[in-house]
């Protein structure tokens, strides 16, 4: 199938404003007749369900958790980029969109990150408006900072909170319709499967987390607005619930999957610290800002500090190794979140990780104590330090904090058009659920900016155009499609609590999170992939045959509904390790051994790999097809990233 | 470390319920309470009972969906969520007791799982400013001074948990529902609505039968997020301030 990118003609800057100019318009008295499912109320999710309704369709609204407002957006802490240029620092829309193409390693569109950045500046009015207390200045005005190596401060936040006020405006706005009967909620529901319809999107099927009721409903459209598929690694600073099977679903019904390979490391989090652990805690990167990263020189010393025979304050200066200082001196501690990461693991593999684990290293804030005094550290620092201390007991103002890198963000999802349009008609994704802005690498604050972009002020132009051109037919969800699609879930149920084995469901999440860790982590090679590949297809088989998942399909059941993420997150692993190994370069976050300059930097292969892969499901047992979508570069010029 | 939990344990929201009591060990003190609990159901679905059903997500103390009455507090002995409560607050042979939060408007689902769909019809009520999605003024044409943000911000940071609930004898949500009013109320987009959203969000609270509020100040003080108390006294002066005055609002 030949993928349409439906990126506008014309000159770049103004493709949106010809764009929305030229889409199809639903007359507003025939908006109400148009049934519109959002799966997803995070911040993609509750600003397109809002905004649709402020227009007049009918929104039915899903999510697993008990409150729209519980949404894994509530946890972003740093802030939301905008080109608003407050700071008169050379901020622009056209420096929003570069860093931001470039910070994608040059495996995004152009048409579509230039339309993300013209309306980053719509979102903080339409957020202020709301009454998001966003940060300050004394004169009133908003303040900024500056964010994950970005040159110009266009960071907005609301101290580490900004996720939590931007849901809660969007959730106000959404609660707002609820009252208006423009919205039905539907919480603890999860989304089991699309329904399609003459190869159109018309429906999903659910389970009422609550009764287990299996039941169907049919609408005029379907924006899956699901979040991101970190969790398959089991350890990550996603929520707990954080899943993949709203999309997995929908890409087993049609919908190709772009680039799942593509998984952001964030290198300041709380390490592992046992077997028990259940999620990590990111730490802000901002800490990067004062603290300094190091390791011992020598294996032995690492040794002794793992056993506690001596305290990192023991360890002369000669005697620690400032890493990344020493090997980027113009960036330093400040290098980009995947560089970080990567020398993290390295100094680690080779023995010098610092806990009892071994995989840790050193931020040191003894310097900048020195140097600014406790005070200005607390000031800056103080919540950060406060967390830190309230997770591992230990004061970071007296020891050093220990780091790890942690899965944070999955750049990978669902192919979109411009539209934001799945390859299935009718069939949306928006927000972490789509592939389509970040790249092979998100910058810091770029997730927010783009889940409210696609919610507010994207699909309600796109998807007039489609239903324009698609009379509302309302489909009773008694035709047979829906009663297949029901029995067919129903049956999925059913074997999951027939099967009756030995093994919880979290053993096998935990043995395929390990498998992705160590093959499909920070660093890849082509021997290693290969032999992941059968290591899942084998967990696979012993997952079907050997889980135990209690209870009944018709109560509250905590362990079928892990089970059925488990089983999606055990085929999309799969698929994650077939596109890492077919990817024969590095770019961002996927990093490939075998391709790396002499200096052990990422190296990309333009000529062979300027390309969005976009997997399609060929059924069950059967190796999923390739199709491509070659990228166009007509503004941007491709470089090699260097931070020496 | 080893513990013996009394868990209330409750089939669904007919069934009577009662406490089990449980013994686990080797517990470390490193583990968050949570991880305790995943332990505790790992052994029992191993044994094949039926896990203890409790309610969290982002495991951070932000999105609000963990609960749990520990010993007699919401949220445990520290003035934390349940997911940021640490074992290290608990001694090697310690009792704990572990139940849902108890309120009328809180019905219990499972276990220690309630519907707290209660909170969500306030905010419909009125928690929010009435503008649609664009047409809006540009972020800095109004400025706020920062006092009156920080006062906002820290009045919004409510994670909606309903641990003030379970913390009051009459069960009142006075300070749910007043952190959304301040916040609103002093910022000056929400201000032109200030006093119907007063008035509808009390409404709907006292439909929805939650307590009176008697001022003993327990919900701020189990409060994770230290909401004070100085949004009820706010939200008191908006309300008397709405039924006197005769504007259509
Ligand atoms: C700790 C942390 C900090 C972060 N900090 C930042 C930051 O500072 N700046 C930034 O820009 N980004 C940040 N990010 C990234 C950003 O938070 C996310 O990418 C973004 O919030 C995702 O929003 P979303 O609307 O796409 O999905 P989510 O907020 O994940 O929402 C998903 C929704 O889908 C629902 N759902 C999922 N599956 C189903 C199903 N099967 N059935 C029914 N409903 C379903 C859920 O209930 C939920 O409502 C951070 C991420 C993490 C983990
Ligand atoms: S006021 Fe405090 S205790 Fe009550 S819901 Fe909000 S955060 Fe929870
Ligand atoms: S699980 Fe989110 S606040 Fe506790």
């Amino acid at each position: 199938m030949k993928l349409d990118s439906k990126i506008p003609n014309g000159p770049l800057a103004e493709k949106w404003t010809n764009h929305k100019f030229n889409v199809k318009l639903v007359n507003p008295a025939n908006k109400r007749k148009y049934n519109i499912i959002v799966v997803g109320t995070g911040l993609a999710g509750a600003s397109a369900a809002a905004s649709l309704a402020e227009l007049g369709y009918n929104v039915q609204a899903f999510c697993f958790q008990d409150s729209p407002r519980r949404a894994h957006s509530i946890a972003a802490q740093g802030g939301i980029n905008a080109a608003k240029n407050y700071q008169n620092d050379g901020d622009s829309v056209y420096r929003l969109f570069y860093d931001t193409i470039k910070g994608g390693d040059y495996r995004s569109r152009e048409g579509n990150v230039y339309r993300l950045a013209q309306v980053s500046v719509n979102i903080i009015d339409q957020c202020v408006a709301q009454g998001v207390p966003f940060a300050r200045e004394y004169g009133g005005l908003l303040a900024n900072r500056s964010f994950g190596g970005a040159q110009v401060s266009r960071t907005f936040y609301a101290r580490g909170q900004t996720g939590q006020q931007l849901l809660l405006g969007a959730y106000s706005a959404l609660s707002r319709q609820v009252a208006n009967g423009k919205v039905k909620l539907y919480p603890r529901t999860e989304m089991m499967d699309v329904v399609t319809i003459d190869g159109k999107a018309k429906g999903i099927v659910t389970r009422n987390l609550i009764t287990g009721a299996i039941e169907s409903h049919s609408g005029d459209a379907v924006l899956l607005c699901t979040g991101g598929y970190g969790n398959v690694f089991f350890l990550s600073t996603n929520a707990m619930g954080s899943n993949v099977t709203a999309a997995w679903r929908a890409h087993k019904k049609g919908a190709y999957f772009s680039n799942p390979c593509y998984t952001q490391i964030h290198p300041t989090c709380i390490p592992v610290s046992g077997d028990h652990q259940s999620k990590l805690t990111l730490m802000s990167e901002s800490l990067r800002n004062d603290g300094r990263v190091w390791v011992p020189k020598t294996i032995p010393t690492a040794e002794k500090l793992r056993k506690k025979e001596i305290a990192p304050k023991d360890i002369k200066d000669e005697d620690r190794d400032y890493y990344l200082e020493t090997k980027y001196p113009s960036f330093g501690n400040l290098v980009p979140r995947d560089v970080a990461s990567r020398n993290a693991k390295y100094v680690c593999d080779e023995g010098r990780g610092v806990n009892e684990t071994g995989e840790a290293v050193f931020l040191d804030f003894r310097d900048a104590i020195l140097r600014d005094g406790e005070d200005a550290v607390r000031g800056k620092y103080g919540n950060l330090f406060d967390m830190y201390e309230k997770i591992t007991g230990e004061n970071p103002y007296k020891t050093p904090m220990k780091i790890y890198p942690a899965v944070h963000y999955t750049m990978g999802g669902l192919w979109v058009d411009y539209n934001l349009m799945t390859n299935v008609p009718g069939l949306y994704a928006l927000g972490e659920a789509n592939f389509s802005d970040h790249g092979a690498n998100r910058l810091g604050a770029s997730a927010l900016m783009q889940g409210l972009a696609d919610g507010y002020f994207v699909i309600p132009y796109t998807l007039g155009d489609y239903l324009a051109s698609h009379p509302n037919g309302k489909i009773s969800v008694d035709h047979p499609e829906f009663k297949k699609c029901e029995d067919e879930v129903k049956a999925k149920v059913q074997q999951l609590l027939t099967i009756n084995g030995n093994k919880t469901v979290d053993h096998f999440h935990k043995k395929l999170g390990k498998i992705m860790w160590n093959y499909c982590g920070m660093a890849r090679n082509a021997a290693g992939l290969t032999k992941a590949k059968e290591m899942i297809k084998e967990l696979k088989k012993e997952f079907w045959s050997d889980v135990k998942v209690l209870g009944t399909g018709e109560e509250l059941n905590l362990s079928l509904e892990k089970a059925h993420r488990v089983a999606d997150f055990l085929e999309l692993g799969e698929l994650m390790v077939v596109d890492a190994l077919h990817r024969e370069e590095s770019c961002g976050g996927h990093f490939r051994d075998e391709h790396q300059t002499p200096e052990g930097e990422a190296l990309r292969d333009d000529e062979n790999f300027a390309y969005v892969a976009a997997w399609e499901f060929a059924g069950e047992g059967k190796e999923e097809v390739l199709n491509k979508e070659e990228l166009v570069f007509e503004n941007v010029k491709l470089t090699q990233r260097s931070y020496k | 470390m080893n513990l013996t939990l009394k868990v209330w344990r409750q089939k669904n929201p007919s069934d009577k319920g009662g406490f089990k009591d449980y013994t686990l060990s080797g517990i470390s003190s490193d583990m968050s309470f949570l991880e305790m609990l995943d332990v505790l159901n790992e052994d029992l679905s191993e044994k094949g009972d039926d896990p203890v059903h409790f309610d969290h997500d982002c495991r951070e103390g932000i999105c609000g969906m963990c609960s749990l009455y520990i010993n007699g507090q919401p949220h445990g002995p520290t003035q934390t969520t349940t997911c940021q409560l640490h074992m290290r607050s608990f001694k090697d042979g310690d009792t704990i007791t572990i139940e849902p939060w108890r309120a009328s408007s809180f019905p219990i689902i499972k276990d220690l799982v309630v519907d707290r769909s209660s909170f969500d019809r306030i905010i419909q009520s009125g928690g929010y400013v009435s503008v649609n999605t664009g047409g809006v003024p540009d972020a800095n044409e109004i400025p706020i001074p920062k006092i009156i943000a920080d006062e906002a911000f820290d009045s919004a940071t409510c994670i909606g948990c309903g641990a003030c609930v379970a913390a009051c004898k009459n069960a009142s949500a006075m300070l749910f529902v007043s952190a959304k009013i301040s916040q609103l109320a002093l910022l000056p987009q929400g201000k032109v609505e200030k006093r119907g959203r007063a008035e509808k969000m009390v409404a709907q609270m006292d439909d929805e039968g939650f307590g009176a509020c008697t001022n003993t100040g327990a919900c701020s003080a189990e409060c994770p997020k230290g909401i004070d108390l100085s949004n009820i006294a706010r939200m008191n002066r908006e309300y008397f301030a709405a039924s006197l005055s005769t504007e259509e609002h």
